[in-house]
């Protein structure tokens, strides 16, 4: 267990062969099994967060070729004289990976606040 | 070719070039320690590191190539700027707060300090030194074709130009100047294509809006020309999902961006920035199609590769034009020189430490001296370089990426079993992949054929080939996992609040 804050470092020279860091959390450093279950929980978590995210791009940038490749007449249907690949590709896309990005950032952070809390009430006496 | 009058060209050049010296000079009073030039002491905040981020990574692809390669192609070409701006989701998603958290400073320290193995860092210090050249290779040859269509000049001198400022920069500021630059050229690229494009669109209108995609001039039938996917059946279906792999995955091994992240103070904000970046690239590539469309009823498909900067002379004709077209090129010099900067410092980053460091050279003046390796080597080797094309070789530099250190980036982070041989021979089999590649793309023109289509656009099979390589050899060689891998785990994954705030609260 470490008593104090963690040591802030100052760096004034160039990181040639970086010293491992000192640890900065002591439950889960220690590597009891409490510790493991915390971390793999946060883990798992996050890892559902990316999933999230991920999903639904690969859904697009799988099946959008795919779909064209079979339909090529899809090409030409046109929403207000734009055909439907420009608009796709060339402005929707944009606010769509917008908002995966973004959720997946609350998503994310959530995750680690859960984890934050847990390790506090963890550590209480 | 030379324009009718070259005066606002010229202008623009010189008037781009000095803004970019004197923010540098001025970020100079911030710059004093090593800290400062590598990672401008981790200290900047999301919203100008986005807009940094933003002006680094919109290259002369973006600004340039994408408009001519739509005009030239059509629709499928629009998956490029698509997967450039994916590829900083994939990037968010899977890397961003993992990495920063990491505490290194460039991807070789990262792969040293998770696998512990001074030749697997050898190893990718080499990768950065080759993607970087490889992608600034691009961007002095953009440089030179723009100064050419703009003002006349020879090409070599567009080249020479752009490698001088960097280096002038680069060595004077670092990184934290650096910052400053490249936030001012997001926004000087954003406005350089924004303003002449909506001026353009309201020409358009004023002509009766004529539909680019019913226009026969250029890129074949207008089905085809919609149609967004590489032509020829199955081997266009092959190319686009290959393209799509290159970029979405290549975007986190690119050496100028990954060292972008170091800048953040903490992952939390890593990922916020990153975000803000998804919403400026979302904007910006909203423009370059509107070129490539207006293009296909106004311009000449022909010499598509300066769409951007022609265009405005085109459409509006007299003073007008000349002054659209002048910011422009405005445009256009900004992001060769943004891009440039980005990627010497990364590659020099990398030099200073793994070549000159070990020697006598301190800190700050091993990076000054590596940055004259990092721009003259390149700067030297475009002028004798056959023109492979902008977008083309910036394509090939995200093929090699997304075959080497996106594996190692993906598995390093998120899988305890990486080993260092596993990383080795998954490096080593990715980077022939997809370096044959780019040998090959140097070597010959001819695309038909699967094999040919196969080496053109390999990301499709070595990205695959180099996770599996990585995997198998790490579990063959599973004693070799680090055994300090879980608490690496550890500082990746959590929260710095955590740690910050834990300390006294257990001593009370």
């Amino acid at each position: 267990m470490t008593g104090g804050p963690p040591e802030r470092v100052r760096v004034t020279g160039p990181a040639q062969r970086r010293t491992p860091m000192p640890p900065r959390t002591a439950e889960i450093d220690d590597q009891t099994a409490l510790g493991s279950v915390l971390m793999g929980s946060l883990l798992k978590a996050q890892l559902r967060a990316a999933a999230l995210a991920l999903l639904p791009l690969i859904g697009f940038a799988g099946g959008l070729p795919l779909l064209f490749h079979l339909a090529p007449g899809l090409a030409d249907e046109r929403l207000l004289g734009v055909p439907l690949p420009w608009l796709a590709l060339g402005g929707l896309v944009y606010p769509f990976l917008f908002v995966l990005g973004w959720s997946y950032v609350r998503r994310a952070e959530r995750n680690e606040q859960d984890f934050a809390e847990l390790v506090e009430i963890v550590e209480r006496p | 070719m030379n324009p009718p009058d070259s005066a606002p060209g010229i202008v623009a050049v010189v008037l781009v070039a000095v803004a970019t010296l004197a923010i540098g000079t001025w970020g100079l009073r911030f710059s004093r320690t090593t800290s400062d030039f590598f990672v401008a002491s981790r200290s900047v905040r999301p919203a100008l590191n986005a807009s940094a981020i933003g002006g680094e990574y919109l290259s002369a692809a973006s600004f340039l190539g994408v408009a001519g390669l739509v005009l030239a192609f059509g629709a499928d070409m629009l998956w490029y700027p698509v997967g450039w701006t994916a590829g900083y989701l994939v990037l968010l998603v899977l890397v961003a707060a993992p990495l920063r958290r990491s505490g290194a400073y460039t991807l070789p320290d990262f792969a040293e300090a998770r696998l512990a193995s001074p030749r697997v860092r050898a190893a990718c210090s080499l990768l950065v030194v080759a993607i970087g050249w490889l992608y600034l290779l691009p961007q002095f040859q953009g440089a030179g074709l723009t100064m050419e269509a703009a003002i006349g000049a020879p090409r070599w001198l567009g080249a020479l130009v752009v490698a001088a400022v960097v280096m002038v920069n680069v060595l004077s500021g670092g990184m934290r100047s650096i910052t400053f630059v490249q936030a001012f050229q997001y926004w000087l690229k954003l406005t350089a294509l924004l303003v002449p494009a909506l001026v353009l669109l309201f020409v358009w209108i004023g002509d009766g809006a004529p539909n680019p995609a019913d226009a026969s001039s250029a890129g074949g039938a207008a089905d085809l020309w919609s149609l967004p996917l590489g032509s020829g059946g199955s081997q266009g279906l092959y190319l686009t999902y290959s393209l799509i792999v290159a970029t979405f995955l290549g975007t986190m091994g690119l050496p100028h961006v990954v060292v972008r992240f170091y800048t953040n103070p903490d992952g939390r904000a890593a990922r916020r920035t990153t975000v803000v970046v998804l919403a400026l690239l979302g904007l910006f590539y909203l423009i370059p199609p509107v070129y490539g469309a207006l293009g296909r009823v106004y311009g000449d498909a022909d010499r598509s590769n300066v769409l951007v900067l022609e265009l405005p002379r085109l459409m509006v004709p007299g003073l007008g034009g000349e002054l659209l077209a002048a910011l422009v090129t405005a445009g256009a010099f900004a992001a060769f020189l943004s891009t440039s900067s980005g990627l010497s410092i990364a590659v020099a980053g990398v030099i200073s430490q793994d070549v000159i460091g070990h020697g006598r050279a301190s800190g700050v003046a091993a990076f000054r001296m590596a940055t004259v390796v990092a721009v003259v080597v390149p700067a030297v080797l475009t002028l004798l370089a056959p023109d492979l094309g902008v977008a083309r070789a910036v394509g090939l530099a995200f093929a090699v990426a997304a075959s080497t250190f996106c594996p190692l980036l993906v598995l390093g982070i998120w899988w305890r079993g990486l080993t260092d041989v596993g990383a080795l021979a998954g490096l080593a089999v990715g980077f022939v992949g997809s370096g044959s590649g780019v040998a090959y793309a140097l070597a010959t023109r001819t695309t038909t054929g699967w094999a040919a289509v196969l080496l053109e656009q390999p990301a499709a099979w070595s990205v695959p080939l180099a996770f599996a390589t990585m995997v198998l050899v790490s579990l063959a060689t599973r004693s070799r996992v680090p055994v300090d891998v879980r608490r690496f785990m550890v500082r990746l994954h959590t929260p710095e609040a955590v740690a910050l705030d834990r300390g006294p609260r257990s001593v009370r």
